[in-house]
């Protein structure tokens, strides 16, 4: 005895999906119930017409645009351009900050201490946490390559605080902008993929040391502190809020120790 | 990238297809392909090196004309059959064939789109029901219910002609 024949078989007999066996089944069942053939039979030809009429959009020569190699190709240049808009970005910053430097005293003091390094650190979380595709530039695959990195900018020595023994594992780093100077962005996640960061910069005399204290921007939530010209700040979202404190005096105790 | 050139390639003749089906405009069309091949250039290295690359391009396009068609209903406008560019869809055979197609052609249009898309990935683009199923993200009984219905459907429509067709559906003029 064969297994009934169901509509899933005679749609997939119109598609020719079906092993040989099945569809001598099939084609046996539709001799002898002609008004199903009848039926089956009409949807084969709407599927003939489907595809005659379709088919020479697919025959048609492919246009420029959508020339493959043309695409990558345009994708490499626009890469290009894209280092050449941020080579010219940097040049302006510098300008800006050039122009920021000169123009201290007469009134624009721009916030260096603690409290800017606690917002530098929430802007940075805030950009570079959430992004899927780069939320370091560095992986901790290449950590050494990522030390040097942050203390060529930094002009300071630094250590990265292995954070495991909380359920936080190294991702990686970057340096990044801030409005007092290049800062290293330290980034850490959990196994559910919940990140936290630490930022660190020099202190440039002020807060040079600092308590840790607890600050908070919109949903990022951090603690600061500063040591001997060095300051950091360990930020996580809202959700981390009750684990970050003991997380800090972590990093701050090994940082503490290497240094 | 010499594999994705192996792979993705052959397909753009097929997505152009497959696009130009559901949106019924020529440009929009191309303009939908050239979005997906620049997610798929960008987003090669993060496909499963196992998975089958034909539905995960697919399914890119497939998302991108989602929301294309999502975005046109919100402005109000509705590519009714007067509106489409009726050479864009021209065979060259004989007459009496033309005609034929025309009719099946207009007729898929009518079809609501979860219906359309199954019909084309599955008759015309020749995805297994498998692949159908992952491109548009539900069980293959899903779709063979939805490949049924839209079967029917159609049938039922080239039945009772162009006539009952165009007072079947409310008809909205694109506002320009």
């Amino acid at each position: 005895m064969s297994r009934p024949i169901s509509e899933d078989d005679l749609h997939a007999f119109v598609d020719e999906a079906l092993p040989d066996s099945r569809r001598m089944e099939v084609e046996a069942y539709l001799e002898s119930n002609p008004d199903v053939a009848e039926r089956y039979a009409r949807f084969g030809a709407q599927r003939d017409a489907l595809r005659a009429a379709l088919g020479p959009i697919a025959a048609e020569p492919v246009p420029l645009n959508l020339n493959l190699r043309h695409l990558v190709a345009s994708r490499r240049r626009s890469n290009w351009t894209g280092w050449r808009a941020a080579a010219a970005a940097c040049l302006l910053l510098v300008a800006g900050g050039g122009s920021g430097w000169m123009l201290r005293g007469i009134g624009m003091d721009r916030p260096a201490g603690i409290d800017a390094l606690a917002q530098e650190a929430s802007y940075a979380y805030a950009v570079f946490s959430p992004d899927g595709g780069h939320p370091v530039e560095i992986a901790a695959a290449d950590s050494d390559a990522l030390l040097r990195w942050v203390e060529k900018r930094l002009a300071k020595p630094i250590s990265l605080p292995d954070l495991s023994g909380a359920g936080y594992r190294f991702m990686g780093g970057r340096v990044v902008a801030t409005q007092n100077g290049p800062a290293g962005l330290l980034m850490y996640d959990d196994a559910k993929g919940m990140r936290i960061a630490i930022l660190m910069r020099p202190m440039i005399r002020r807060d040079e040391n600092a308590p840790m204290a607890k600050h908070r921007e919109g949903d990022v939530v951090g603690y600061a502190w500063a040591d001997d010209g060095m300051g950091y700040s360990l930020v996580g979202g809202l959700a981390a809020a009750d684990f970050l404190h003991p997380i800090a005096d972590e990093a701050r105790r090994q940082i503490r120790a290497r240094i | 990238m010499r594999d994705m050139m192996a792979l993705v390639e052959p397909l753009i003749p097929s997505l152009r297809r497959y696009a130009r089906s559901l949106l019924r405009d020529q440009s929009a069309a191309d303009d939908l392909v050239q979005d997906c091949l620049e997610r798929v250039i960008s987003r090669w290295h993060q496909r499963r090196t196992d998975g089958n690359a034909r539905t995960w391009v697919f399914t890119i396009l497939h998302n991108l004309a989602i929301n294309r068609l999502k975005q046109t209903a919100r402005r109000g406008g509705h590519v009714t059959v007067e509106d489409t560019d009726e050479a864009a869809f021209a065979t060259a055979p004989a007459q009496e064939h033309r005609l034929h197609h025309q009719a099946v052609v207009e007729a898929l249009s009518w079809l609501p789109e979860d219906q359309r898309s199954v019909l084309l990935l599955v008759s015309v683009e020749e995805l297994s029901y498998a692949e159908a199923a992952s491109v548009l993200d539900i069980p293959i009984g899903t779709v063979m219910s939805r490949l049924s219905r839209a079967r029917h459907r159609l049938a039922q429509m080239l039945e009772d002609g162009p006539v009952r067709q165009a007072t079947a559906g409310t008809i909205l003029r694109r506002v320009k």
